[in-house]
């Protein structure tokens, strides 16, 4: 069992797809309250990872503890149990498209809790607000822009009070000021529902401002290059790679 | 503890005190909110309200709109910072949705503007051949971009790949022929003409319709599913900046693949067709192995077996058009792929009956 404040922990987690191996034997904890960040190239693995996290792939070895709970090794009851406590926003998205806005979020509300209708109707009227969609529950996905499918797919990850919230690339396709919004909302959950925030990216924008703590992938060594909070981490980069990534690279050589 | 919410009226003031575990809450608040109808302000008391989640944000939400509506005050100070910070990110006014316009029309408004719709998409269904034909003239001439792997991969795809399904239902329709023929044929003691009936029925028309069913639902409905997916990754986009032409790049190998390979298809059906009657004819009929043979033999004209193979060559042009035609087209989200597909189908074998009842008429008038 591992210490209360531990939400997420990763134990030799080796993940990858047959024989390809992404990331081998990795070990690391995220505490609850912080905004996680996981960083890396393209293609290092970082969505991978993700899966494995929320269940969706199996790791090749190791384990995942969700709340000190094997979550890989879970039954398919427990695991639903566990997920129910995770919301997930994904790089699209991923709205049903032949539902509107406000179906979408009811969706998990009308499988998994025993609300009455009018509640499930105010209850999706909040989260819509939260995210500044609060007139847009007849609207379908199709009829929104890029950066509202995303603020409206965070709304449908928070339908169920999830301790737990992951993103794959949040700020990816959008624009500085919707990005900026999403960081401050992001920040907003964590801060006033203290829910643990789990953030695949590579904005550094975003890294800076509100990440807490974060792994740094390497796709070479297959391991964890790095870890800690990207403030001190930029201040103290362990090699090149984690420095020329948190620096954009260029930097070092242009001045 | 559960969750308590009680409230007092005092001096046109009301105090809501929240206690105890707000998770998952179901107390009713109807009430709650009726009863601000004749005060002034709202203050809040939760001295000992200890968690709370979604199920008392929600409750205070309605309120503050109800409120808002009724230009009630509400001072939140009561309440815990976090959830002073919920209720003012919920209502920080959103973006306002554009308004949609919802149009009345009379009868002859619809009429005539479905009428321009179906004459629009008439033309660029015609559009779309010419400039189909015109991209083959340009292929017979050696001046379009066709890539040979595209042209192979899909000959493979509506070639070899087809055969399995193409026999079996061939075989199968070739049986039923032999055994609905048989029940008439019977009363006058002519079975013998099944084997006839079913050579001529499967070489003059139904060996290419089966292969051409087969391929509007395989075929035809996999390169409308294709180019569609192709459509919404804004590939095709990708494809016009860069100057190529879709039609050449992405219909041409499909078209040519199929017209190459339907006629194949439509004689490979043909043999199973009559091999299907010729198994009933032979071990349910009774009718001796060589005279049914000879019968088959007899009733197989060179001419019904060309008009069967021509009209597999324009099946061949037919779906594979409606599948490119319906592919490129295609709208831009998930739904439309699927919308695209189905119509590819449907449509290529509407247009396959109709242009066979056109092509009937026509070799009739020529006596073929
Ligand atoms: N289902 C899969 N099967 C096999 N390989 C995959 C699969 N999904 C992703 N990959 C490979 O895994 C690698 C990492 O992908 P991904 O986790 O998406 O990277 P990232 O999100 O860091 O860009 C990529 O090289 C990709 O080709
Ligand atoms: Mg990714």
């Amino acid at each position: 069992m591992s210490t209360p404040n531990i939400k997420i922990a990763a134990k030799n987690l080796t993940v990858g797809y047959g024989d390809y191996i992404l990331l081998k034997e990795a070990d690391f904890e995220v505490r609850q309250g912080d905004i996680f960040f996981v960083m890396g190239s393209s293609g290092c693995g970082k969505s991978s990872l993700l899966r494995v996290l929320t269940g969706l792939l199996p790791p090749q070895a190791g384990q995942v503890l969700i709340n000190g709970e094997d979550f890989a090794a879970a039954t398919p009851e427990n695991k639903q149990h566990i997920m129910r406590h995770c919301g997930i926003l994904y790089q699209s998205g991923a709205l049903f498209s032949s539902m509107t806005l406000g179906e979408n979020v009811a969706l998990p509300l009308q499988q998994y809790s025993d609300y009455t209708p009018e509640e499930i109707d105010e209850l999706v009227e909040l989260k819509l607000s939260y995210v500044g969609l609060g007139g847009f529950k007849d609207f379908y996905p199709s009829e929104i822009s890029g950066g509202m499918k995303k603020r409206a797919g965070l709304a449908r990850a928070m339908a169920l009070d999830p301790d737990i919230l992951y993103f794959d690339e949040p700020s990816a396709g959008l624009d500085p000021v919707s990005s900026k919004h999403l960081d401050d909302l992001i920040r907003q959950i964590n801060h006033s529902l203290g829910t643990t925030i789990v953030i695949v990216s590579h904005e550094l924008d975003s890294i800076y401002s509100i990440g807490t703590n974060s792994i740094f992938l390497d796709a070479a060594s297959k391991s964890i290059i790095a870890r800690g909070n990207p403030n001190e981490l930029v201040k103290n980069p362990p090699n090149e790679t984690v420095y020329n990534f948190l620096t954009r690279g260029g930097e070092k050589h242009g001045k | 503890m559960s969750a308590q919410l009680n409230y007092n009226i005092r001096n046109q003031e009301l105090e809501i005190v929240l206690a105890g575990d707000f998770i998952h809450n179901k107390t009713p608040h109807a009430d709650l909110l009726s009863a601000i109808h004749n005060v002034k302000n709202i203050t809040f008391n939760a001295a000992s309200l200890k968690s709370w989640d979604s199920s008392l944000v929600v409750i205070l939400f309605e309120l503050a709109k109800t409120a808002q509506s009724q230009d009630v005050k509400i001072d939140w100070s009561g309440l815990p910072a976090n959830l002073q910070e919920m209720i003012s990110l919920a209502l920080t006014s959103s973006a306002t949705p554009p308004t949609r316009e919802v149009q009345k029309q009379d009868f002859f408004t619809t009429l005539g503007e479905d009428t321009l719709n179906n004459y629009h998409s008439l033309k660029q269904g015609l559009s779309f051949i010419r400039s189909a034909m015109n991209s083959f003239a340009r292929l017979l001439g050696g001046k379009a971009i066709m890539r040979k792997i595209d042209f192979l991969f899909a000959l493979e795809g509506c070639g070899y790949k087809a055969i399995g399904i193409v026999s079996v239902v061939s075989f199968m329709v070739g049986l039923i022929l032999a055994y609905v023929g048989s029940i008439q044929l019977k009363n006058f003691g002519a079975q013998i003409y099944v084997a006839s009936l079913v050579a001529i029925g499967m070489t003059r028309i139904m060996g290419a319709i089966m292969a051409g069913i087969v391929m509007a639902g395989r075929t035809g409905a996999a390169y409308a599913a294709t180019i569609g997916t192709m459509q919404v990754n804004e590939e095709i986009d990708a494809l016009k900046t860069m100057g190529l032409s879709p039609m050449d790049f992405l219909v041409l190998p499909r078209i040519s693949a199929l017209i190459l390979a339907m006629p194949v298809l439509t004689l490979l059906s043909d043999i199973m067709g009559i091999l299907g009657g010729a198994v009933v004819g032979i071990f349910t009929l009774g009718i001796p192995y060589e005279s049914y043979w000879d019968y088959t033999w007899d009733a197989l004209f060179l001419k019904n077996f060309w008009v069967g193979i021509f009209h597999g060559f324009v099946y061949g042009w037919i779906i594979s058009i409606c599948g490119g035609y319906y592919g490129i087209n295609c709208g831009r989200n998930a739904d439309s792929v699927g919308i695209a597909t189905t119509k590819a189908v449907v449509s290529s074998i509407v247009w396959m009956i109709v242009i066979t009842g056109v092509l009937t008429v026509i070799l009739q008038e020529f006596h073929l």
